[in-house]
Parts: C-alpha cells; structure tokens; sequence
C-alpha cells in the first residue's frame, strides 16, 4: 500500500503560485535588503518555513542539486517531499548543489564549502536559502551595491551573526559568488552577490 | 503474507490502470459517480508533461526516440492517507485525477470491491463488447485469397 500520509501537499495551483513566488524572489534580488512577502501557499514539512517551501516549489527541478544542513536531514521527510513535488536530486557534497537550506543559520558551514561557479559559469554558484527567526527586529545593517538607491537598512536576527563578514569574499571573486535569501516565515530578503555592508547598527 | 497480498494489489492495480487509462472520461466519471468517494485532497495538482516514447526495431534493435507523447498524472491522497498515483494519454488533467482517485480507493479495503463492481467491471465490458464489435465488423469483410496451382510440377 502507497501510504505517504505525512507528506505535505504541493502548490494549490502550481502556474500561478510558482509565478507569483517567483516574482517575489525575482524583486527582492533586484532591490536587495528590501522585505518581500510570498503570497503562495503550500502544504509546509516541518522544520521548513512558508517562504523556503514555496521558493522550493518553485526553483527546484531535476537540475538543481539539492544540500539540506544537519537540521533539514535530520529525518527524510523533507527531502522525500522535495523529491515527490520537484524531483531535484537532494546530495551529500555541498560543493556541488545550485541551492543549500539552511534550517539552523547559526551553523551555516564556512562558504567555502560551496560552489562559487566558475569564472565561465558564475552562474553555477550556490544560492543559499537562510531560515532565520525575524526580518524585523534585531540589529540593524545598512546596505549598498546595485539595486539600492544609497543605502537600504535591513533590520533582523541575521544569523550567522558574522554573515556579512563572511560574505565579503564576494568581492574579491566577483563575477563568481554565493547570493543568499533570508527567508523568516513569509517573507524573502535577498543578499546577492554584488551587495556590500556599509555600516553595521547595533 | 503480506508480500503476497501487496503482490495481488499490485497486480489489481496494474489491471485497473490498464483498464482506466483507455476508458473515456466521461464514462469514468459517470461509475464514480455512483460510489460515495471519501474525502481527499489533490497532494499533487493534475498536471500536462510530456514524456519520450523510446522504440525498439524487432527483439535486438538498438533503442531510439521515437517521438514525445503528451502525458498528464496527478496524485489524490485520501483522508485516510493512502495515496494514489493516475497516469494517461493526452491532456485530460480530469481523467488523470479520477484514474488516480481511483487508484487509491482501491487501495483501501473499504472501497476496493466498490471500484471494482461499479466502475472497473463495466468499463472493462463496454471495451471487450467495443472490441468484439470492431472484430465481428472486420470479419465481415474478410477475404479469403488461395492461390492457384500452377502446371508446372
């Protein structure tokens, strides 16, 4: 007998979510510390925020290797659901995959564990997927770099804490680099490559 | 005991799906109408896809792409958890949904024999009679050659 009872339901209706989603990740990666909401609804694995499922829903295919953090692969349901609604190839070795989930940002791995794409393919980096706990409160980070008029302040529990910190190596390998998305919830925050921290609040 | 009883399951479900996938639509949906069908829900929505139809030329030719078929497929999962898959032929995302409703219902002890009196048994017979009417129209118009012997020998 098929019983998949613990397997969460995909998009209610695939098009039009996966659009709308995708307009949202498309927007925040083009205006960079600006908070963007995900509309989508999706059936949710545990452990996975709103926004991480429907960013899943919609990136992930079967070209797209897939790293989840020790948290994520702490039992197979998530991977099993990524399996079932996208057929994107969940892997061990982080230094290959197009997206890494992080569930625990607090112990994101050093970057170096990950594809920074190759000066031929810069494209083929990683992308990571960030669940932290706000996007509202916390310390503040002013931005800058393309798609940000001056300076953006983005505000939250950015975890890791030394993020930026770690994310300035995307500066000495431009066009090669690791883009990230900060999901809490429902709602995205995308740090590409070329954004720099200005100034960090307290 | 089990293995054996997934194995009759399986085999129930093959014929089933062989069955579903060449019936019209219409006639499914007007069988499972007369079955009260438990709630589920669409754990996949029904889709369109295309898969790549491989042949072969005779037993030991080398395998080449013969072209791409339309498919649709859904997956329905009942309130009960079973989940059934629905595979077919063109672009009919509503067959795809009720062959995989089907498919879970009979799964499910408590609707298999339903699905199986009211919506496999007489889509399976409206194809044979369909069948044996196309056969009897093309007897009908059989002829039969016979070759002439030839003085030679």
């Amino acid at each position: 007998m098929t019983t998949v009872a613990e397997l969460p339901a995909g998009f209610a209706d695939k098009v039009l979510s996966a659009q709308s989603t995708f307009r949202s990740v498309m927007d925040a990666m083009a205006r960079p510390g600006s908070v963007h909401r995900i509309a989508a609804t999706s059936g949710t694995p545990a452990a996975m925020m709103r926004g991480t499922a429907a960013i899943a829903l919609t990136l992930f295919d079967h070209d797209t290797p897939i790293w989840l953090d020790p948290l994520l692969s702490e039992t197979s349901e998530i991977a099993k659901w990524l399996k079932f609604h996208t057929s994107a190839p969940v892997i061990g070795d982080s230094s290959i995959c197009s997206f890494a989930v992080i569930g625990d940002a607090g112990a994101l791995p050093a970057l170096d564990c990950f594809s920074f794409g190759t000066s031929e393919y810069p494209d083929r980096s990683t992308t990571l997927i960030l669940q932290i706990e706000s996007l509202t409160e916390g310390p503040a980070f002013e931005l800058q770099g393309p798609g940000i008029d001056g300076t953006a302040v983005l505000q939250g529990a950015i975890r890791p804490s030394d993020l930026f910190e770690r994310l300035a190596v995307n500066a000495g390998l431009f066009p090669r680099g690791i883009d990230v998305v900060l999901v809490h919830d429902d709602t995205i925050v995308a740090i590409p490559r070329t954004t720099r921290l200005a100034t960090k609040g307290g | 005991m089990t293995a054996a009883r997934d194995a009759s399951r399986q085999v129930q479900r093959k014929a089933a799906m062989a069955v579903l996938a060449h019936a019209d639509a219409a006639a499914i949906a007007g069988h499972l109408g007369t079955i009260a069908v438990p709630a589920h829900e669409n754990l996949r929505e029904p889709e369109n896809g295309i898969v790549m139809v491989r042949g072969r030329i005779g037993g030991d030719g080398a395998p080449f792409n013969l072209g791409e078929a339309t498919v649709s497929r859904a997956a329905v999962r009942l309130a009960s958890g079973v989940v059934g898959f629905g595979y077919t032929l063109g672009r009919d995302r509503q067959k795809a949904r009720m062959i995989a409703l089907c498919d879970a219902l009979l799964q499910s002890d408590e609707f298999a024999d339903a699905v199986e009196a009211n919506v496999l048994a007489p889509l399976r017979s409206a194809m044979a009679s369909e069948r044996d009417r196309n056969a009897a129209e093309t007897a009908a118009t059989r002829v039969d050659f016979y070759t002439l012997v030839r003085g030679e020998g």
